[in-house]
């Protein structure tokens, strides 16, 4: 038969979608691309009108990221032995040498931390609030709910000057606990709500059914239900991560000595000796990788369907 | 393996009573089916058992042990829902392993793959030992599900219409094995259903509910013959008493509001004319749609029987149930 299906879209309806969203993924990967081919550009070749597209690699931008150089004089330079690595070789050219590491790794690592930590944190936490939310009788248990999300109401840097001087007073300021705390009040009726949603759509007879079975309600909550809610708890967790890594605004105010996180040093690249945007590029570039790297690691978790089809109507 | 008992036991849910004032013994190596339309109560029944749900009066007692304020672990009961019957995150074996790898059993792993084993072949679904969960038909699923509840040896085992989602020849074919293994294992089973046959077939003790409450208990003859009400009478046979006024014959005692008559009790040849509206052949068997007086009357005839719409047959009573103006039977 050639009759036209109408669950089946037609070859023509399919090309026109797949273009459409080749489109779409061109449009929005170029900018990223961009960034990523400026980290592997000359100074020159980063600024040059009109822009290159072809150009000569190289790993200067990756090398001013991570170090901080001095300029010597021509006679200095002479006396010295011929450079050891790659690195050397590529300040040379600008009369300079490597004078020691820059802060970047460490900045890039307190994101880590507090990204990660406070991620793990909200996640936890929410877990375990929207379980009881979902499945306990919680004395005003919708006043509660309403409460946790009243938290985010107003954006959090309107509190910022409030938690400043609270911070100051309780010693959090610029601390890895105090950013991680704070990233996990901002994030945590995010958490508990998106969770309590999917915690909800998990019937309760799972659970009672592993309670017949012999086990706790402890126990059936994290054989039964947790690996069940996976797709809840993988989103809300990319969510948290994203705030938290992204976050500029709270990292700028509270955080400069030992605390402070990527996002407000990157910009601080660009002031170090010129505009160097290759170092800015290379610096975004790993900015963008553990996100990225998360949220490609929890995707099988993300195809939602798998949990919910032992059911029997 | 137990004797279950309920006394006094009564559930509401806000204004909803779902069990009321349940006294109910089922001793040990009974089979006791609960019979009862939707809503009658029986869900309720078997999760005040098992403590899932706490009884608002009333105690339950396992063994002659009181278990009120026992965990559903701690009564060691296996049940079977109605619904959501397995653990979709793991396979086959997982969930039959699940039991037994409870804290509470801390079964040896030769033990389980032993068990698991038997019990997959007695359901036959060993072939799928290792598919996911999901990956089953609904009638597999099912019996996955009582497979869970077989491979442990608990106090009672409770089934909640376990067979109701399954095909009439797989219903059949269950319906002996599972006789077969409560029989073997002299396992004390309650069984919830609204299907009259499973209840004929399988129980040595049938309860029947109506709107929370047990209005009658008894062996299926006993219950069958000689029920306690019109109600009652209703829920077991095929098909179903005829429930007419009671004068519509002579020899009514004296008090009946109703007379029940059942295809057993109703000779024909003789009595009053009856015209035959639909003759209905099953098969195995002839149904016949009579109209007497505007009552519609259905009964069962000769599977070859010459009758057609439009002819008169005549019918009279004999050795029917008769049943007072509160639906009680008389006699
Ligand atoms: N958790 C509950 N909350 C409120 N009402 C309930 C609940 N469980 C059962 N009921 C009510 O109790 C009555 C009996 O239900 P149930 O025991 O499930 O009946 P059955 O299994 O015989 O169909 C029904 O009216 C039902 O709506
Ligand atoms: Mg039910």
């Amino acid at each position: 038969m050639s009759a036209v299906s109408i669950t089946e879209p037609t070859s023509r309806a399919k090309w026109v979608a797949g273009s459409l969203v080749c489109l779409y993924a061109a449009i929005t990967l170029l900018p990223l691309l961009w960034i990523f081919a400026t980290g592997f550009k000359s100074p020159a070749d980063a600024i040059s009108y009109p822009p290159k597209v072809f150009f000569d690699p190289t790993v200067e931008g990756y090398v001013n990221l991570f170090t901080t150089r001095t300029r010597l004089s021509p006679e200095a330079l002479a006396e010295l032995p011929p450079p050891a690595n790659l690195a050397e070789e590529i300040v040379r050219k600008y009369d300079m040498v490597i004078a020691g590491p820059s802060r970047f790794g460490e900045r890039f690592l307190n994101s880590v931390i507090i990204g990660f930590g406070s991620t793990f944190l909200s996640t936890f936490l929410g877990v375990l609030a929207a379980y009881a939310f979902s499945r306990f009788k919680v004395p005003l248990k919708d006043d509660l709910l309403f409460f946790i999300l009243s938290t985010r109401m107003m954006p959090p840097i309107a509190v910022a000057i409030p938690i400043f001087l609270m911070y100051r007073t309780l010693g959090l300021s610029d601390t890895h606990l105090g950013m991680i705390l704070l990233y996990t009040a901002v994030n945590i009726s995010l958490a508990v709500w998106l969770l309590k949603g999917f915690i909800d759509e998990i019937p309760r007879e799972y659970e009672e059914a592993a309670l017949i079975d012999g086990y706790t309600r402890f126990q059936a909550f994290r054989k039964v239900v947790l690996p069940q809610a996976a797709t809840g708890i993988a989103s809300t967790a990319i969510f948290c991560l994203i705030f938290a890594w992204n976050e500029y605004a709270f990292a700028v105010l509270l955080t400069s000595g030992v605390a402070q996180t990527a996002p407000p040093f990157i910009p601080t690249i660009i002031g170090v000796g010129g505009q160097d945007w290759p170092a800015v590029a290379a610096g975004a570039t790993l900015f963008l990788l553990p996100v990225m790297v998360f949220t490609v690691a929890l995707r099988k978790h993300l195809l939602r369907g798998i949990t919910f089809g032992a059911v029997r109507k | 393996m137990a004797e279950i008992s309920l006394e006094g036991v009564s559930k509401a849910f806000g204004d909803t009573v779902a069990v009321s004032d349940l006294t109910l013994t089922a001793p040990d190596g009974a089979f006791v089916v609960l019979l009862g339309p939707t809503g009658a109560g029986k869900t309720t029944t078997l999760r005040l058992i098992a403590g899932l749900e706490r009884p608002d009066r009333g105690e339950v007692r396992i063994g002659g042990r009181p278990v009120t304020n026992e965990t559903p672990a701690e009564r060691n009961v296996a049940m079977v829902f109605q619904q959501y019957s397995l653990y979709p995150h793991m396979t086959v074996r997982e969930n039959l392993a699940f039991p037994l790898r409870s804290p509470l059993l801390r079964t040896p792993a030769d033990v389980i793959e032993r068990k698991v084993k038997e019990v997959a072949e007695t359901l036959r679904i060993a072939h799928k030992l290792d598919n996911k969960a999901t990956a089953l038909s609904g009638g597999e699923m099912q019996r996955v599900s009582i497979g869970r509840a077989l491979v442990r040896d608990p106090a009672v085992h409770l089934m909640d219409e376990p067979l109701s989602s399954l095909d009439a020849k797989l219903r059949a074919e269950l319906r002996i094995e599972l006789k077969r293994i409560q029989e073997e294992l002299g396992a004390t089973l309650i069984y919830v259903t609204h299907d009259q046959i499973e209840a004929m077939t399988m129980a040595t003790l049938v309860g029947v509910l109506d709107e929370g409450r047990l209005v009658q208990v008894g062996t299926p003859r006993e219950v069958y013959e000689r029920p306690a009400s019109l109600y009652v009478a209703g829920r077991l046979g095929q098909p179903r008493i005829n429930a007419l006024p009671a004068e519509l014959f002579a020899g009514a005692p004296s008090g009946a509001k109703t007379i029940g008559l059942r295809p057993e009790h109703i000779r024909q040849g003789e009595g009053r004319p009856a015209k035959v509206v639909r003759v209905e052949r099953l098969g195995d068997q002839t149904r016949l749609h009579l109209t007497l007086d505007a009552h519609d009357i259905v009964t069962l005839t000769d599977v070859h029987t010459a009758l057609e719409p439009g002819d008169t047959v005549a019918i009279e009573p004999r050795n029917p149930l008769f049943f007072d103006a509160t639906g009680a039977r008389i006699g």
